[in-house]
């Protein structure tokens, strides 16, 4: 096996196990490979560094919104490749650009460039978060934000944990298709 | 915002996922849009009441073994496709055996047939109302695999719409097999094999729509 392929899929495997360093870890670099292998296909259209980084957030938010859909019985570089492939050429169908040669195979591709320092999304967290519904506005603030524990914030919102939880997921998800479904009106 | 604020962000407070769950939902959702579908053929249409025949249960076991394997088929394919990448993975000429060997068995009962009775065995008496039923009464079952579906993450749209779609198509003949009194092999290789790839096709077209995330 590659040793890069061993080396994310211990990585995965420990995240989705609740590893928060791991995660951060994996999520650094694939940040780090996803901006390489985005710049590179987008040379030719020239786009701004912006477009290519908003690429960039938007594809990590949907590898954490459908981690689950991670089988750690199959190969880790496939899965990750598959969905950079499929929000590139969302994106490309979204600008009109021609879809033509974004290869299903090449899956070491998408280690295959470090795309070096970020730059800033056009993203604006506050003014998604804003368009949350309060709820799951308040949890993420609480729990991802400001990392105060499940456990405090059903305290602090007085609700359950694991209406927290889920608000947590839920929010987490909406933010996604805020995103996606913004860039695509 | 900055990618270091996400994936810091991303990290706080990681929720421990159980990835191991084999999509599980996708079959349970085809089986209660099954369900609906049995239900809606016994309001309208009613079960056939020849049932005690013995002719009646070999037509109605190779009605089910034909539309079974497309159902076989396709929940199985698609819980590979519901995955990222997961297409690679799944072979769609294999997939079509099903069809072939349906017509192969459909010509061989006609070249056993006086040519007199071909019409009838090909066209039979109902199957108008097969063309109508099987696409109409898959509705709900292709509704309720594509909820399922919008859980997991596929990357090609177009192949995950059509196998939601002949999958349901395939739950659908099942269910219109209780009622249908055309007994013949050329019957079932055309009328059913006909509207389930019509299903298939119309869940392809529909794909990229209803399962875009």
């Amino acid at each position: 096996m590659n040793p890069l392929e061993g080396e994310l899929k211990g990585l995965m495997t420990a995240s989705l196990g609740g590893d928060e360093d791991a995660y951060r870890n994996i999520l650094g670099r694939l940040s780090r490979y996803l901006r390489g292998y985005y710049k590179a296909r987008l040379a030719q259209t020239a786009r701004s560094a912006a477009d290519v980084e908003d690429l960039v957030q938007e594809t990590l938010l949907a590898v954490h919104v459908r981690r689950h859909t991670y089988d750690p019985e199959q190969p880790f570089t496939p899965w990750v490749y598959a969905i950079a492939r499929y929000k590139l050429i969302d994106y490309l169908r979204r600008t009109r650009a021609s879809v033509v040669n974004v290869p299903i195979d090449d899956v070491h591709e998408i280690a295959a460039h470090d795309g070096g320092a970020a730059s800033e999304s056009s993203l604006d967290l506050d003014q998604l978060l804003g368009q949350l519904q309060p709820k799951f506005r308040n949890a993420i603030r609480y729990v991802k934000l400001e990392g105060l524990s499940v456990a405090e914030t059903a305290a602090r919102s007085g609700i359950s944990e694991s209406a927290v939880k889920v608000n947590v997921h839920r929010g987490m998800k909406a933010l996604y298709a805020l995103i996606a479904k913004g860039r695509r009106s | 915002m900055k990618t270091d604020h996400l994936v810091k962000m991303m990290g706080t407070n990681l929720r421990a996922i159980d990835a191991h769950e084999p999509p599980r939902m996708i079959l349970i959702s085809a089986g209660l849009g099954a369900l609906i579908a049995l239900a809606m053929m016994m309001l309208f249409l009613g079960i056939r009441t020849d049932l005690s025949a013995p002719r009646t249960w070999i037509f109605l076991a190779v009605k089910y073994a034909f539309a079974g394997a497309n159902i076989g088929v396709s929940l199985a394919n698609l819980t590979r496709i519901a995955r990222p990448g997961g297409e690679r993975r799944v072979s769609v000429a294999l997939g079509l055996v099903v069809f072939a060997v349906a017509f192969v068995v459909a010509i061989v009962s006609l070249a056993f047939a006086p040519a007199s009775d071909w019409k009838a065995m090909i066209i039979g008496e109902y199957w108008l109302l097969c063309l109508a039923c099987i696409p109409l009464n898959a509705i709900v079952p292709f509704a309720a695999i594509v909820w399922a579906m919008r859980e997991f993450a596929p990357t090609n749209l177009r192949l995950a719409g059509a196998m939601a779609g002949r999958a349901a198509g395939g739950i659908s003949a099942c269910v219109y097999a209780l009622h249908c009194t055309d007994d013949s092999l050329p019957f079932i290789a055309v009328w059913y094999g006909l509207t389930i790839v019509l299903c298939a096709v119309l869940g392809g077209i529909a794909g990229p729509r209803l399962l875009r995330w």
